[in-house]
């Protein structure tokens, strides 16, 4: 197979990939570009693949077809610690050890940065600093992780993959397990984190987190890209209502003017109809009103 | 030594630590100290003193020079090895029931030393060393297979027991063996219950550069270890190349527990226990873990075996014994903690 290369301003992207689990494929022939200083946000039902591609692209999971093109060379070329200098990924189900501290944990992400005979230098003490800063968790620095609230653990888990210093980042789910402040407030720190200047992609659940924080929106199914753009052109009704199955009205978010998903009510006796045609789709009462 | 450059003032805990090291640095002078002087031959530490510096008469020299001083360069060697293979096992297995006796590793070697000495006699120290490293790697890979079955790290309590059993079997056909050859029962019978009786440099001096090359390799696996803690999916992506380490890993593993069965015969729980005090009191950070396990294991092994000295005079209680005792309670303790499987 000859090595593709694609655009050079992508800082990651798919061709052709094709991903399996044991002999079940759970990705097919995706192909996909993030753009660059883009906050991209990976949208879809769970088990749509989400996740795989997410691992794919950061190189833990091995292509079985086509290529993950980093920096517009594929992924598999790099060593592990030349990935690391360029991506970093907070995966689900990180587990802090026993006892560790917030600078302990967060002093970890220098892996790459570091030499067998030069474990630690100025450059990975600024960095570790400058992500317990960003991060807004300085104050933390000598506590146990595992006495944090559940959002501070977060942002201590952000810090860890900040202080790896690399203009892409990847998260699985940051917000998930968190309350409505935390999430907001994770969602915040990614929103200002792509605002200087690194591209980030994440997996969310929530559409209208999504809808709200993302530059660009990649919609999954069944291991296939649906849709990708900006969240004004993707996130529709129709989309919903095909991707999730769900029936549903597109409405403008009273605040931002971004697509703001509001669940058709099935126990009443004229749920809004699902798909193309809800787009008349408003209820006595609602204000509201219009899908995209 | 000089690379282990922690991030230890910003950490804020860099003074307790100093503190913690500098007690261990003691405490094994202390050990040191003590195995040199203590012993079933009675003598005036004045005259033991006098011996170390050049003096004494030909019997004390004889007890100093001959006995002592090797057999506390064993426990030195010895200890160093296993509290480091513990410490690597529980961390690589993120698993804080790991140690190369509780998972059978130390029996699997001195059954294969058993073999060599009733089968092929095999009579040098360094067949020993040789044999035990065969042995050492077969179970240690066991007990990874064991430890990674399932794609999960193992329940503690189910390694632990696995790991028992193996050890249970290895050890009765060690006995079989031995009860039913008598010249290689004769060779083996304190070796097999773990002991430093009579260890000289002829036994310790084939081992030392295996166990250097093994202590080397823990730490250069430590800081790869600090981030497989985080989960493997965090170590690559930090970096980490996760399958060099299993193999640095398993090397040292190999050479570190190889070496102390060959040299001490199948000690348990100075592997599991040393590194436990060692996170009490140092951190999570494996470079230090790796480091504190080098100095704290030999000052366990070594006063384990000054107090199988005196403990049942005039006969001699094996270091293994003394181990045993001193290590099952805090096994117990270990596997009734709620977080036993957070490490």
């Amino acid at each position: 197979m000859s090595s593709p290369t694609g655009p050079p301003d992508s800082p990651l992207q798919a061709v052709g990939l094709g991903v399996r689990y044991d002999r079940r494929s759970v990705i097919d022939d995706l192909s996909v570009a993030v753009p660059p200083g883009s906050f991209t946000v990976i949208i879809g039902p769970n088990a749509c693949g989400k996740s795989t591609l997410l691992r794919a692209a950061a190189g833990l999971l091995p292509a079985s077809a086509g290529t993950v093109l980093l920096d517009g060379r594929d992924i598999a070329l790099y060593s592990a610690k030349d990935t690391a200098r360029r991506l970093g990924l907070l995966p689900q189900g990180a587990v802090s050890p026993e006892g560790i501290t917030v600078a302990e944990l967060v002093a970890r992400g220098r892996y790459a940065h570091q030499r067998l005979l030069r474990q630690w230098s100025a450059a990975d003490e600024s960095a570790v600093t400058d992500a317990l800063r960003v991060t807004n968790v300085a104050d933390l620095a000598t506590r146990p992780v595992d006495e944090l609230s559940g959002g501070q653990r977060q942002r201590v888990w952000i810090a860890m993959v900040l202080a790896q210093q690399t203009p892409l980042i990847l998260l699985d789910e940051p917000t998930t397990y968190l309350d409505i402040a935390h999430q907001i407030e994770v969602l915040n720190l990614l929103h200002d984190l792509n605002g200087q200047g690194r591209t980030i992609v994440a997996v969310l659940h929530d559409l209208n987190h999504a809808a709200r924080y993302a530059s660009n929106i990649i919609a999954m199914q069944d291991g296939r890209i649906v849709a990708q753009g900006p969240p004004r052109t993707t996130i529709t009704a129709e989309l919903v209502a095909e991707v999730f199955g769900l029936a549903n009205v597109v409405i403008s978010d009273p605040l931002t003017g971004t697509p703001l998903v509001v669940p058709a009510d099935t126990r009443l006796p004229h749920p809004v109809a699902t798909g193309a045609s809800s787009s008349s789709g408003s209820r006595a009462g609602s204000r509201a009103e219009q899908t995209i | 030594m000089g690379t282990i450059v922690a991030p230890a003032v910003r950490v804020g805990r860099g003074t307790t630590r100093a503190a913690w090291i500098g007690a261990a640095v003691v405490g094994l002078l202390v050990a040191v100290a003590l195995s040199v002087v203590v012993g079933a031959n009675p003598m005036a530490p004045g005259t033991v003193l006098d011996t170390v510096l050049g003096g004494g008469t030909a019997e004390s020299r004889f007890v100093v020079w001959d006995q002592r001083i090797p057999r506390t360069a064993a426990g030195l060697v010895v200890g160093a090895a296993l509290g480091v293979a513990g410490a690597l096992m529980q961390a690589f297995t993120r698993n804080p029931l790991a140690d190369p006796g509780i998972l059978g590793v130390n029996a699997g070697a001195a059954f294969v030393v058993a073999v060599g000495i009733t089968f092929f006699g095999v009579t040098s120290p360094l067949g020993h060393v040789w044999l035990a490293c065969a042995g050492a790697l077969v179970l240690t890979v066991a007990a990874y297979a064991i430890g990674s079955a399932g794609g999960q790290a193992a329940g503690p309590v189910r390694l632990t027991v696995t790991g028992v059993a193996i050890g249970a079997v290895f050890a009765g056909l060690t006995t079989g063996l031995t009860l039913t050859h008598p010249d290689a029962f004769d060779r083996m019978r304190g070796w097999s219950a773990g002991s430093l009786l009579e260890r000289g440099f002829d036994v310790v001096l084939p081992v030392l550069p295996l166990v250097l090359v093994g202590l080397a390799l823990a730490l250069g696996a430590a800081s790869g270890l600090n981030s497989i803690a985080l989960g493997s999916d965090v170590a690559r992506s930090q970096g980490v190349s996760v399958r060099r380490i299993q193999l640095v890993v398993l090397a040292a593993v190999t050479l570190l527990a190889g070496s102390a069965t060959a040299v001490a015969g199948p000690l348990v729980f100075v592997g599991l226990v040393v590194p436990h005090l060692v996170r009490w009191t140092l951190g999570t950070d494996q470079r230090h873990i790796v480091l504190g396990s080098m100095l704290l294991g030999p000052v366990l092994v070594l006063l384990s075996d000054v107090l199988g000295r005196i403990a049942v005079l005039p006969s001699e209680m094996p270091v293994g014994v003394v181990t045993a005792f001193a290590g099952a309670p805090v096994l117990i303790a270990l596997v009734r903690r709620r977080t036993v499987t957070a490490l």
